[in-house]
């Protein structure tokens, strides 16, 4: 009975199964028909159409690249431009024998064995059939030397194409950066960022700086046209074009002459500095000395000048401003006074009696000051004018690592400021936390009092400092540094600003800033540590000296200049802003063994300040006018 | 004499005439066309060759193994793959952009390959278990089967794999009788989904089917390929150029010109007739499938045989829909003419499959 029921289901199924195949069957009828119908339309009704493509076609369609967006600094002075050259090209699917037209190619132009070695590996790499050029930056007699023997070569061509150049050289090399050859790295990049298309024709793309981190905005839009080819290649007849739509220009926020000034100013020491206008974030002067001439790389560098960069012990290809991590010194201690009274361990009158060294309760180990001896009676102005490092031994084990980590922080220090050129490193802050990650060790109250005068493990970077600076500088505004202030957007001729409104903004009693700020004014007048570099100044400044050790010293031992390797001497820093008023630049200052912050590294701030506030240039700058009748003081 | 005659039949017991000589004139066609597309290059076409060889053998393998075994093979093949699925997810080589490949030491695989017939292998599987009593629940728990490596596999990301696999399942659950009301809201809500799924594709993903509306919009990129293919057919007209004689395909207009697009070439050489006549010789290995699909006789059987039919169809349907611009361009190749080793074992693995079904004694189910 039961039996009966499954297989009259069954068959029903079965049917049921049958139909449905049935209905595939239709259905893979119906879509071929639907490729033949369309198999008739291209092939019967338009077949005329399609033959006159074909035929009197060879039309080839060719991408036109468009024009790199320029790159001004704030004033509109030129700092990456393009220029026009002719290039010999090859297109490969068009020549029999490449070797020997290569070689009889050599006969009328000077083709070397590096230009051969570049042509064979963008044949590897290229894999439409593109126009590759052999020879760049041709010279006038030898454009018209080939175009009188172009005919015995066909599928060769003489192309203008444009070149970009950095009229500056060294000067801002590591904020501008640098564009070069595309290679299978960027490709691959480009592919999956599905912007493949827009680089056919490309051959360069920013690899470092702005030209890197802007490479979007500077790029543009690839234009194309239809072109009619005779049968040996050559453009006969432009059927169609569209035109590129050029790359958008680029505004910094740098001014170029005040970088010139404080390039300068280093004169041949090492070391970084960052200025910042405090009330924008404008970046007005990223320096990091040594620096490199970007236009070696522009067309592949060779091994020669990039063993003698690469190789080289002062580092120039290092962006010390982005990059390089020293440990703050001295000027971590603003911070620090701040942090005292924002967070009640310490009021302005509170006085402490240094004889020169720091203990914690019962232990017998002592944390020296740098003056032997001690500087007596200490109040928190006292501690910043001279630097006193026993006050803030104290109040770093008053406020204990926990408070310092998360008060030091709202300045950034640390952390990645956000800049926009990419390779940025964050530095170090430490904190439990980070130790116990790190380290696998707990956080010892002996660890807390070094980072209180900003050593131990606390690591910065000249950027992150200057940043920290212009916050104290500007009440708390913290804007994001940056280095381009606006873009200029070719296709709609509007102007966007990079940054507008500040990331965040710290409130803190004005009367604790003032106190603070007061300190940081006299730190410049007679008495201070940075008296001398500022003496003589037609506006107040106020600021900070700072000396990072290199090498630790034993307990006991002491640090004579003149005795250390120079690479192991300390490095010198300041920061520091003006007008202490109504501060309009904000600045930290790196000198790489330089030694004493008040004497190597405040002396640059000065000169950068005077320019950029008085308008007047070193004594000795190549530049100097007539009217600079006051020297510099030293 | 008559021993070699027998050793032959016996050799050949469990082959289809029928199909073998339907694909294997298919073969000759493509390498013919390989010929003439890769100019004359017989190192290419030789080692298509060897591609071709390699897939007969193992069709004639599989053909020799009865159902019962294929079958019992089913769950492991789907779990090892939807294994090998989520490595290349977690661990996979990314070539172009895209995350597929699997590096197993001795070489890279292509997990989503193996999943073309594990997935419909699984759901018939699945659906002969429960045939006694299917119920909807058994519907969604096999499209569930199949949307958890489509998911996998999407993300990788490959739309025309995707697309495969997906209409492979499909298929299964058409066969196996999914009520058509589930079938017409399915539809419906496919196209509910088809702003989430055009939030997910990728940037050149979406621009091949904007592409699809108006090639000129983008001449250099994905429109270059149909508009140079839609050349390269139209002036073919009706009795092509001849072989060897196509102005687009050896003056290097045409790109892909001996893998996906690998029909411009035949097209603009044999014309229409020529599409006529491979459209028909498609027809016919399709047919067969059909035929066998109708005889066959458990549910596991059927539901496979239609299956792998009818994905053979979407094979052909897709890459000539593509080359002729009717479809977006994705990644399918034209079933046995295409230059690849890979998807021609896959689909001699299916049709070795079909073979079996067919040839090897009939269970008869009470």
């Amino acid at each position: 009975m039961n039996h009966t029921v499954e297989l009259r289901n069954y068959g029903r199924e079965l049917r049921h199964f049958q139909l449905r195949l049935a209905i595939s069957a239709g259905f893979v009828l119906l879509l071929f028909g639907l490729l033949f119908a369309r198999f008739f339309y291209l092939q019967v009704s338009q077949r005329e159409h399609y033959h006159t493509l074909a035929e009197a076609n060879r039309i080839s369609i060719s991408p036109i690249v468009p024009n790199r967006g320029l790159i001004f600094d704030r004033n509109g002075e030129v700092l990456a431009h393009n220029y026009s050259a002719y290039t010999l090209e090859i297109m490969p699917s068009k020549v029999a024998n490449l070797e020997a037209t290569i070689n009889e190619l050599g006969d009328v132009v000077e083709i070397a064995a590096r230009d051969r070695k570049r042509f064979k590996k963008l044949l590897r790499e290229s894999k439409r059939f593109e126009s590759l050029p052999i020879r760049t930056r041709l010279s006038d007699v030898e454009v018209a030397r080939f175009a009188a023997n172009r005919y015995r070569f066909p599928g060769v061509e003489i192309k203008a194409r444009l070149f970009r150049q950095y009229p500056k050289g060294e000067g801002a090399s590591h904020v501008v950066g640098y564009i070069s050859r595309i290679n299978t790295q960027d490709l691959e990049q480009l592919e999956a960022s599905g912007d493949s298309t827009n680089y056919r024709g490309s051959d360069y793309i920013g690899k470092i700086g702005v030209e890197q981190s802007y490479e979007k905005e500077l790029h543009g839009i690839t234009g194309f046209e239809e072109v009619e080819t005779d049968a040996a290649g050559r453009a006969v007849r432009v059927l169609s074009r569209t035109l590129p739509i050029s790359g958008n220009d680029l505004k910094l926020s740098l001014d170029a002459k005040l970088q010139e000034v404080a390039e300068q100013a280093f004169g041949e020491r090492r070391g970084a500095l960052v200025a910042i206008e405090p009330t924008s974030g404008d970046v007005l002067a990223f320096v990091s000395k040594p620096g490199f001439d970007p236009n070696l790389f522009v067309d592949g560098i060779d091994s020669e000048n990039w063993d003698l960069l690469n190789n080289s012990i002062d580092r120039p290809l290092n962006n010390r401003a982005l990059r390089g991590v020293y440990p703050p010194g001295s000027t971590f201690k603003p911070f620090m006074a701040l942090a005292g009274l924002e967070l009640k361990k310490r009021t302005p009158q509170y006085t402490i009696s240094d004889a020169g060294f720091f203990s914690l309760p019962g232990s017998s180990h002592r944390y020296r000051d740098w003056k032997v001896g001690g500087h007596g009676s200490v109040d928190m102005h006292k501690s910043l004018v001279i630097s006193c490092d026993t006050y803030y031994y104290g109040l770093a084990n008053d406020l204990g690592i926990d408070k310092i980590f998360s008060f030091i922080s709202q300045f950034g220090l640390g952390k990645l400021t956000g800049i926009d050129i990419e390779g940025e490193v964050s530095g170090l802050l430490p904190s439990q936390e980070w130790k116990m990650r790190r380290h696998k060790q707990k956080w010892y109250a002996g660890d807390t009092i070094s980072v209180g005068i900003g050593q131990g493990y606390n690591l910065t970077t000249p950027l992150q400092l200057a940043f920290a600076t212009a916050i104290l500088a500007s009440n708390g505004a913290a804007f994001r540094p940056h280095l381009v202030k606006q873009v200029m957007d070719r296709k709609t001729g509007a102007v966007r600003d990079i940054v507008t409104q500040p990331m965040y903004t710290l409130n803190f009693n004005p009367e604790n800033m003032l106190h603070v700020h007061n300190a940081l004014v006299d730190v410049t007048r007679p008495g201070g540590t940075a008296a001398r570099a500022a003496a003589g100044a037609a506006y107040t400044f106020a600021g900070k000296t700072g000396t990072s050790q290199v090498i630790g010293m034993k307990q006991g031992e002491k640090y004579v200049e003149s005795k250390v390797n120079e690479r192991h001497r300390d490095h010198a820093l300041f920061i520091a802003y003006a007008p202490a008023e109504e501060p309009k630049i904000a600045l930290a200052v790196l000198v790489e063994n330089g030694g004493h912050g008040g004497s190597a590294a405040a002396p640059i701030a000065r000169l950068v300040f005077d320019y950029f506030l008085l308008g007047k240039l070193p004594a000795g700058a190549a530049s100097v006018t007539a009217d600079d009748e006051e020297g510099v003081h030293d | 004499m008559t021993s070699s005659v027998r050793l032959w039949h016996y050799l050949t017991r469990y082959v289809d005439n029928f199909l073998l000589g339907g694909v294997l004139l298919l073969m000759l066609i493509g390498l013919l066309v390989l010929y003439s597309a890769t100019d004359a290059n017989l190192s290419r076409v030789s080692n298509q060759a060897i591609n071709m060889l390699v897939a007969l053998t193992i069709m004639w393998l599989v053909a020799n193994i009865p159902l019962q075994h294929i079958m019992r093979l089913a769950v492991p093949l789907y779990m090892i793959g939807l294994m090998l699925l989520i490595g290349v997810a977690l661990f996979g080589e990314i070539h172009n952009g895209a995350r597929r490949w699997l590096n197993i030491g001795v070489t890279r695989i292509q997990p989503s390959e193996l999943m073309k017939l594990a997935v419909p292998l699984m759901m018939a599987w699945y659906f002969d278990k429960h045939e006694v009593t299917l119920r909807l629940r058994d519907y969604a728990v096999a499209t569930l089967l199949l949307l958890l490596p489509l998911l996998l596999i999407l993300r990788q990301p490959d739309l025309g794999t995707t697309l495969l696999i997906a209409s492979s399942g499909f298929y299964v659950l058409f066969l196996a009788g999914l009520s058509w009301r589930i079938i017409a809201g399915l539809l419906l809500a496919a196209l509910g989904s088809l702003p989430v799924l055009w939030s997910m594709l990728h940037d050149y993903q979406r621009r091949r089917v904007m592409t699809l509306f108006d090639p000129t919009q983008d001449p250099l990129g994905a429109g270059y390929h149909t508009i140079q293919s839609t050349i390269a057919i139209g002036s073919g007209g009706v009795i092509g150029k001849g072989w060897q004689h196509g102005t687009q395909t050896h003056l290097d207009f045409l790109p892909e010109k001996s893998t996906d697009f690998i029909f411009a070439v035949f097209s603009e050489e044999f014309g229409l007739m020529g599409n006529i006549l491979l459209l028909l010789l498609y027809l016919v290995v399709i047919g067969r499938g059909m035929v066998i699909t109708a005889n066959a006789s458990t549910q596991f059987t059927r539901l496979i045989a239609g299956s792998i039919t009818l994905t053979f169809f979407t094979y052909i349907f897709v890459n000539i829909g593509m080359v002729v611009g009717i479809l977006p361009v994705v990644g399918v190749p034209l079933p046995l003419i295409s230059y690849g080793g890979t998807s021609m074992v896959t689909m001699l693995l299916g049709f070795g499959i079909l073979m079996s079904i067919q040839t090897h004694p009939k269970l008869v189910k009470t």
